[in-house]
């Protein structure tokens, strides 16, 4: 068996230093799909390896098998030379294996130590907790974090990116062999990034091996020694990070070149479907003036917390405005509720999806009828042939990969669950669509499919608003920039022509627009 | 090295035929349950598998069953009625107590009328200001139990003429052979997992029970949904009211007292879930007739009414835990 894996696998031969952890031919296989077919991947010690691949091509499947979630059908785990059979993530963690998880697993209602320490809190005298030597061993650890945050925090205060950093902290209280991150600079700002780079190469000259999952290509060429690429569950290859290119990298991941493609942009725009006066919410945002026009795709960037989102749900009639006016098409409407929004051609796909997008346990033809639920009914009753007609057409015409419609949307990849939400609002045939982040989570290739989506609707008539904290994206998808400063516009910019310099100081609140765009003429 | 793979196929095979029999049987496992005693029950009793004897025991169930049915929408809508106990003797002694007053048709009128106003008070509570159903519909459960006592002045109640009035078709009719009360239970349970099942509004009321943000981020109105629950969980209410009132001609201030236990027992074994957005009515049906088969069986094996409280709790842990342990299946074995 191990023979064949390194007939497989020419790394094996040519590398000097021996790996501190192998799978070899792993092979994992749910009902009906095989997840992972015969995988093999390696870790050095002090290396930085990028693991890469689509959504769904198994990288979380792999790391799972790796932390003993998931125990495979075939193949073998070598950790430092010793042959390994996870049973359970406990023993894995106890090998030294630790995961970093994108879905946070904190106790909210705890403070910063005691998450930390969770499960493995120091005790004095038998049995009592010993918080001195716990408040003592958690700042410790923070502060080789830089975390700005006492230990005593309760967790459910800080920020989703201070929530990260606990998470991490956790990892470090253990001496980790391998230490897993998976896509953990998703809900990060640009600030905390460096820290979470320092901490990961301080893990490296311990010698610790890391596996790197993300999908932002600066991140990895940034990090890591060597690149893996998974596509549709097999391993398709290796490369060494400082002889290649992204182009090659994404090439290996989706067997094709991607480039940004301003000329594709919609240049067609006919009247406002959309107007914000002075829309303001009390404490939340404020004097927000701006319109979309059909066929016009504007993007709204800034900084989580900046306001965008409540901006959003505002049109979407999920808050209230106290001062200021929603026009849509030229007409000022209230918009009291959701159901009034969807009624008046309004469309948000929201920035979580499987909170506020999805029922998880519904299968993927109910979730995505159910914002028009009239349309493939009559006289209340469904008419389910119609159902799997219009979720045949949204599958093929997006690609969505599901072995089959009764497959519950939980068990999709986020790309796939992505475009049912799209696919939802889409058969709405809304006259307005609202994206927040839109591609969040998703993979290089999901999200170069999902601009084009974006593009081509717009191009189509629809007036789109694209909220996102990327930049490539608002700069990739929007004729015009909307940037946002706590709860206020600070800038609006023609998206052909803004430099991306002026873009971040207008989202850090260095740089407001003098001249007077619509934003300023409509307040004053 | 050899053995490190057995030891491993061992694990693995292992594991393979414990998750075998875990499907199993939090899939089958409460109608193996169900069928073992009606097994052991036949057994001992020769009467228990008669025809007259399982028409009874459906009669019976009926009332139950009829409540099961209204509940299981509210459950299915992620919240839970546990005011049904009161609410029945409510419409009962209403209905019982108007019937000589101002005839049947007033009374069953009224009843149903103000029944369903409760129905719409838990529905305002819980719908539309959004408040904790568990809390409001146990202070309901009491509440209404009040407004029994007052009403009634503590005094019991009875119809006069109970030989003279065409009110007895609810409880005690038969057409073609079949009681009115299994009918009525039917027909409920028939439009209701219709309507769940084939209507935009029962997939409405699956959303909001399975991720109520989602189903509002879906521009469907959440608060109306569960308002509308609670409204068709009392009307079944009243549907069994009628049934009862019927059939006793008579009712006590506190008839309706533990109902609620019994009907979400029922709900439980039929094996909905309580968090809402997944369970049937045919599962609900299953589960109201298991209960009363073995109430009925405990019954002609000599043991006094009382036993079956306790054996209802013993099935009510059983099924929570075989909901449970399908859970934790589920979890262990999602993919991404």
């Amino acid at each position: 068996m191990s023979t064949t894996a390194i007939s497989r696998n020419p790394r094996h031969s040519a590398d000097s230093p021996s790996p501190v952890l192998s799978l070899i031919n792993i092979t994992k296989k749910f009902p009906g799909v095989i997840a992972l077919n015969k995988v093999s991947f390696d870790v050095r010690a002090g290396e930085v390896h990028a693991l890469l691949g689509e959504n769904g091509a198994g990288k979380s499947t792999l790391m799972k098998v790796l932390a003993g979630k998931h125990q495979p059908n075939g193949g073998q785990i070598f950790l430092a030379g010793e042959k390994k059979f996870f049973e359970n993530p406990k023993q894995a963690k106890k090998s030294g294996i630790v995961l970093i998880h994108q879905e946070q697993s904190l106790v909210p209602e705890m403070s910063v130590a005691e998450n930390i320490f969770l499960g493995s809190l120091p005790l004095k005298w038998g049995n009592r907790v010993d918080w001195k030597k716990l408040h003592a061993d958690s700042t410790e650890i923070l502060k080789r974090l830089k975390c700005t945050f006492s230990s005593r925090d309760m967790v459910s205060n800080l920020s989703i990116a201070k929530k990260q950093m606990v998470e991490i902290a956790r990892a470090l209280v253990f001496t980790p062999r391998i230490v897993v991150f998976d896509e953990p600079t998703a809900s990060l700002t640009d600030h905390e990034k460096p820290v979470l780079y320092d901490i990961i190469r301080n893990l490296q000259k311990q010698g610790v091996g890391i596996v790197y999952i993300s999908h932002r290509m600066d991140e990895i060429f940034h990090l890591s020694q060597r690149i893996s690429v998974l596509r549709d569950g097999e391993y398709n290859g290796t490369l060494n990070t400082a002889d290649t290119s992204e182009d090659e990298v994404t090439k290996l991941m989706i067997g094709r070149t991607l480039k940004l493609d301003h000329a594709s942009k919609p240049r067609e725009f006919k009247e406002n479907m959309l107007e914000l006066r002075s829309l303001t919410v009390k404490g939340v945002f404020e004097d927000i003036s701006f319109n979309v026009r059909k066929g016009e795709i504007v993007g709204m960037y800034g900084l989580v917390g900046a306001g965008r989102s409540e901006v959003a749900e505002t049109i979407f009639g999920l808050r209230q405005p106290s001062a200021g006016e929603i026009l849509l098409d030229g007409k000022v409407e209230s918009i009291r509720s959701t159901h009034d929004a969807v009624a008046r051609g309004i469309a948000l796909v929201p920035e979580d999806r499987k909170d506020k997008g999805l029922i998880l346990g519904m299968n993927c033809r109910d979730n995505m009828t159910l914002s028009a639920l009239g349309s493939v009914s009559s006289m209340g009753f469904m008419k389910t042939s119609e159902e799997k007609v219009v979720y045949d057409k949204y599958q093929r015409a997006m690609k969505i990969k599901t072995p089959s419609w009764r497959q519950k949307v939980g068990n999709l990849s986020g790309g796939n669950q992505q475009k049912i939400v799209i696919g939802k609002w889409l058969h709405t045939h809304p006259k307005l669509l609202i994206l927040d982040e839109p591609t969040r989570g998703i993979d290089v290739g999901s999200k170069a499919e999902i601009h084009g989506l974006i593009k081509e609707l717009a191009r189509s008539g629809y007036a789109v608003l694209v909220i996102s904290s990327e930049m490539p994206e608002v700069l990739g998808v929007s004729n015009r920039i909307i940037a946002m400063y706590e709860g206020r516009v600070t800038a609006e910019f023609d998206g052909d022509a803004v430099s991306e310099d002026k873009l971040v100081q207008a989202i850090t609140g260095q740089y407001v627009t003098e001249t007077s765009g619509p934003a300023h003429s409509a307040s004053a | 090295m050899a053995s490190i793979e057995q030891g491993k196929q061992a694990i693995l095979l292992n594991k393979k035929y414990k998750e075998g029999l875990l499907n199993f049987l939090s899939a089958q496992g409460i109608l193996v349950f169900f069928l073992i005693c009606m097994f052991a029950f036949s057994l001992f009793s020769e009467q228990f598998l008669s025809q007259s004897n399982i028409m009874t025991v459906v009669r019976q169930a009926s009332i139950i069953g009829i409540i099961a049915v209204g509940v299981t929408i509210v459950i299915i809508g992620g919240n839970l009625d546990l005011s049904v106990g009161s609410m029945l003797s409510f419409s009962t002694v209403l209905v019982v107590d108007l019937h000589d007053k101002i005839g049947p048709a007033g009374a069953i009128v009224l009843m149903f009328v103000l029944t369903l106003m409760i129905g719409a008070v838990n529905g305002l509570l819980i719908g539309f200001m959004r408040l904790n159903s568990l809390i409001v519909t146990l202070a309901m459960l009491s509440a209404v139990q009040g407004l029994v006592l007052i009403y009634s002045g503590g005094k019991n109640v009875d119809i006069a003429n109970q030989s003279d009035t065409w009110f007895a078709i609810f409880g005690r009719g038969y057409v073609l052979g079949i009681a009115v009360p299994v009918i009525l239970f039917a027909v409920l349970a028939i439009i209701v997992q219709v309507g769940m099942s084939y209507t935009s509004y029962g997939r409405r009321i699956f959303a909001v029970g399975g991720n109520p943000a989602a189903a509002v981020y879906s521009g469907i109105r959440r608060n109306w949904c569960v308002f509308s629950t609670y409204l068709i969980s009392a009307f079944c209410v009243a549907c069994a009211a009628l049934v009862l009132g019927s059939r006793v001609m008579g009712s006590q201030n506190n008839v309706g007292q533990g109902y609620e236990l019994l009907v979400l027992a029922g709900i439980i074994l039929g094996g909905t879930s309580l968090l809402g957005g997944a369970g049937s009515v045919w599962k609900t049906i299953i589960g109201v007739l298991i209960l009363g088969f073995i109430q009925n069986g405990l019954l002609l094996l000599g043991y006094p009414y009382y036993t079956q409280w306790l054996v209802t709790w013993v099935i009510i842990i059983l099924a929570v835990w075989l909901d449970l342990a399908n859970k934790r299946k589920r979890l262990f074995t999602t993919h991404s």
